[in-house]
């Protein structure tokens, strides 16, 4: 586990790494499972990997040098050559566009002489995107050396770039930039409730595990990730599943861009999420449970270990919880490092055993062959905090909340254009239309509900209701007004799952990316008919044949503002049946770079 | 008595734990795939040898066969499929088959043949994949990799060695070997290793033997690959354990 107190906050010159390494190794007690753990405080510690300690690291674990080149080259947040002292990732979702990010990088790169994606010459910083860090409400935002800081503008990047420029530690910039607020605008049962700690853990103490999945069963709570799988049914399986050892995990790789309601309740309902992982645990036989947390909100480690501290300190974890003899639970946490497919529960469970984050052939579903090939139960951070409510309330009350097929309360993530972004906690069956009033969204031509692998509707939709029998979501909700360019929302998207594939099967490793080269010849201009004619051809394909979900939804933004935004990609559209990808004048521009010009003579002409 | 499952609407028997794949080849029934090899454990990553289960779609390698399946194979729209899964593994690497050492004795190349890919489809990408010539004995030539994994399972199932892995993400996902160096003569591999024998495309080449046998009496200028998959299928037919 990662200590609370890691000097990993320090910069190259700071930290040794070599007198560091051997504790670092030792701390994690060679265990292979722990690889993507040990590798993520070596980045932290030297800024990068360097070959003598991956050779080192292999050396120790017993396992092939290739192995930590091969797990480490997966995750974005992960280097194996040098990537500047000071590593600037630009969140690039769409509502950090919408936010002007992009001129905010541009000004910042003009400002300190580099290129994006480049490393400066003299080593001192790198500045990229990254796919959205999840403070969509308080955009645009950046990690620096794996900080968060939001609510950049023009002046922030101008003293950014000065702290840089001076080598000024992060840990000594202004506590201001790294201020992450809740933006709670509207609660509920989660939210608002007055739960004491342990609370529920003691009522039930007396409670078979076999009547506490009926409660669970008997409330219709559905998993809230996404997939909306019945908790109870899943909890019942793990139980029941043969298996030498049973775990619990919560998966807090909220990578959905547009969705950042695990980072709140982690933030203000951390003993919520804990006693449910707790109560699962009863429920299925586990003695251990990991908490898989997003790198982009490591800035929550600290407060995430005092709060697990307190309650072994006050029984609710560690051996015989509450007195009661045989319950044993404990409850580790890991963190990711940039990859988005980590989301997928068994590409999750891979990257906890300390592996590349590639998805698993299902079946066997974690349930019976999850961590370890044991049994077990994979939750996400809002669907434990439900189930607590649901075992407190007892199963008839919590389903007397929402509808009938979606149980209880959810929470939305808004963001994008309208006045109040937030955090708003609706009791399912709240219409689209309710929300957009809520929230100040004036003027609104479409909402992306779900994130990229969502859904896109508009306005005629509006009043569709949230839930699993309507619109299904994982709680993004980002909102465009009639000054968006709906195709550029999509092409934003597209270039996220081509960014996030992890390249295990061909038609996504390979689809995800001629999509996005198809998007931006039609940005370019140079679309035809016949482009959109492939586009749908690629969606066929992905959809069919793709490993996992990733694949099978990448072509979604397309296919929704397609059919109803068509115009957007019209317009752009060449009246031609065909025009070629290759652009002969844009192959022309290294030579024109390498010999300084850019006059007319050194371009071809338009044929236009 | 065995059970069996329908494929393109024939019984065909299987023996608990084979994959459609496996019972399929094992009873004489072509299914088109590249990364699927009867000696390792099936992983599924082309995507080739996808079929229709009971309507939906899966990859017969790693499906487990099941008493009353309902498979379709050998459809139309499956091949379309799987004429644009060549297509992509195409224009992803470099692939110049007139000048390719293993063209005739290419899966990659044989499915195009044998699938009627008349097109390229896709623009090619052109990736920039240097040479490993390093080695005394044998050439990488990472142009052609087509990420199937069958070296990285052979020198680690079979040869206990792990001399290849596969590095990167997404479109750049790519193969790497076992050295701090990252050259294949820093490694332990060796002439006799199974990783050697694998490779379905031309990636992995022993040195100084190039062109020995000459274009058109080749494996697959012999015939095609759906008549030579069946003649190399395993019998008895549990795949894995085959010695």
């Amino acid at each position: 586990m990662l200590p609370d107190a890691n000097p990993i906050y320090g910069e190259s010159p700071r930290c040794d790494l070599h007198a560091d390494l051997h504790e670092i190794v030792a701390r994690h007690c060679g265990e292979k499972t722990n690889l993507l753990q040990l590798l993520i405080e070596v980045q932290a510690c030297a800024g990068y990997i360097p070959d003598d300690a991956a050779s080192y690291i292999a050396a120790m674990l017993a396992i092939p040098r290739s192995r930590i080149e091969s797990v480490a080259s997966f995750y974005s947040f992960l280097h194996l050559k040098p990537a500047g002292e000071y590593r600037v990732l630009f969140s690039d979702n769409i509502t950090d566009r919408m936010l002007g990010n992009q001129d905010l990088m541009e000004q910042m790169c003009r400002q300190l002489w580099v290129q994006p994606g480049k490393v400066s010459e003299d080593g001192l910083l790198s500045i990229n995107t990254t796919s959205c860090t999840g403070m969509c409400d308080q955009g645009p935002a950046m990690l620096v050396n794996g900080h968060a800081i939001t609510r950049l503008g023009s002046q922030r990047i101008q003293e950014i770039g000065q702290l840089i420029r001076n080598r000024t530690p992060v840990a000594e910039w202004p506590a201001d930039y790294f201020k992450v607020e809740n933006n709670i605008r509207r609660g509920g049962l989660i939210l608002d409730n007055k739960l004491a700690y342990g609370q529920v853990l003691q009522a039930t103490r007396a409670v078979a595990p076999a009547t506490i999945i009926d409660t669970i069963k008997g409330s219709n709570l559905r998993g809230r990730g996404g997939a909306g799988f019945p908790t109870g049914m899943k909890w019942e399986a793990c139980r029941n599943a043969e298996g030498e050892a049973r775990y619990v995990v919560c998966n807090a790789d909220e990578g959905e861009p547009g969705t950042f309601k695990d980072r709140v309740l982690l933030t203000t309902q951390a003993d919520l999420v804990f006693e449910g992982m707790t109560l699962c645990a009863r429920a299925v036989g586990a003695k251990k449970g990991f908490l898989y947390l997003r790198g982009e909100y490591r800035y929550l480690l600290g407060h995430l270990h005092a709060v697990l501290q307190r309650r072994r300190d006050s029984e609710l974890l560690g051996e015989s919880i509450l007195g009661e003899q045989g319950f044993d639970f404990d409850i580790e946490i890991h963190l990711g490092a940039g990859a988005y497919i980590c989301g997928e529960e068994s590409a999750l469970i891979e990257s906890l055993e300390g592996k590349r984050g590639v998805p698993r052939n299902r079946p066997p579903f974690p349930v019976t062959h999850g961590y370890l090939q044991q049994p077990t139960a994979v939750d996400n951070v809002e669907t434990f905090c439900q189930a607590v409510l649901a075992l407190h309330m007892g199963a008839a009350a919590y389903r007397a909340i929402g509808t009938e097929k979606s149980s209880g309360s959810k929470l939305i993530s808004v963001s994008g254009d309208c006045a109040s972004p937030g955090i708003y906690e609706y009791p399912f069956g709240v219409s689209v239309r309710q929300i957009l009033s809520d929230c100040g969204a004036v003027n609104t031509r479409a909402v992306q509900i779900s994130g990229p692998s969502g859904i896109c509707i508009g306005e005629h939709e509006f009043e569709r209701k949230l839930g699993f029998e309507d619109l299904p979501t994982a709680g993004a909700f980002m909102v465009f007004d009639d000054s968006r360019d709906m195709f550029e929302v999509a092409r934003n998207f597209v270039h996220f799952f081509a960014h996030e594939s992890c390249g295990f099967c061909t038609p996504c490793r390979v689809g995800t990316s001629m999509l996005k080269q198809t998007m931006d010849k039609v940005a370019a201009g140079h679309g035809t008919q016949h482009d959109l004619t492939e586009i749908e051809n690629l969606d066929h394909v992905l959809q069919t044949t793709s490993h996992c979900g990733l694949g099978r939804t990448a072509c979604n933004p397309v296919l929704h503002t397609l059919k109803h935004f068509r115009p957007a990609y019209e317009t752009r559209l060449k009246s031609l049946d065909f025009e070629p990808a290759f652009d002969l004048d844009g192959a022309l521009a290294r030579a024109r770079q390498m010999t300084g010009r850019d006059d007319a003579g050194a371009h071809l002409k338009e044929n236009e | 008595m065995t059970d069996t499952f329908q494929l393109d609407g024939v019984a065909v028997p299987f023996e608990p734990g084979q994959t459609v794949m496996q019972a399929a080849l094992a009873a004489d029934h072509y299914i088109p795939h590249l990364c699927y090899h009867p000696e390792f454990k099936p992983h599924g990553s082309c995507k080739l040898c996808t079929v229709k289960v009971n309507g939906r779609t899966m990859a017969s390698c790693t499906m487990p066969a099941e008493a009353g399946l309902e498979v379709e194979s050998e459809i139309e729209e499956l091949n379309a499929l799987r004429r644009t899964l060549v297509q992509m593994l195409f224009a992803e690497g470099n692939h110049f088959c007139p000048s390719c050492e293993k063209s005739g004795n290419c899966m990659l190349q044989a499915l195009g043949y044998d699938l009627e890919v008349h097109a390229a489809g896709f623009r090619h990408q052109y990736p920039d994949r240097p040479l490993d010539a390093s080695h005394p004995d044998i050439l990488l030539d990472f142009n052609r990799c087509i990420l199937c994994e069958l070296c990285v399972r052979a020198s680690s199932e079979v040869d206990g060695k792990n001399v290849f892995a596969l590095a990167g993400r997404g479109n750049n996902k790519h193969l790497i070997v076992n050295a701090e160096s990252g050259q294949l003569k820093d490694t332990d591999i060796a002439l006799s290793d199974k990783a050697m024998q694998v490779c379905p495309v031309g990636v992995i080449l022993p040195k100084r033997v190039g062109f020995s046998q000459p274009i058109g009496e080749r494996r697959y200028d012999a015939s095609p690959i759906s008549a030579q998959a069946l003649e190399d299928a395993p019998r008895p037919p549990s795949g894995v354990e085959h010695d």
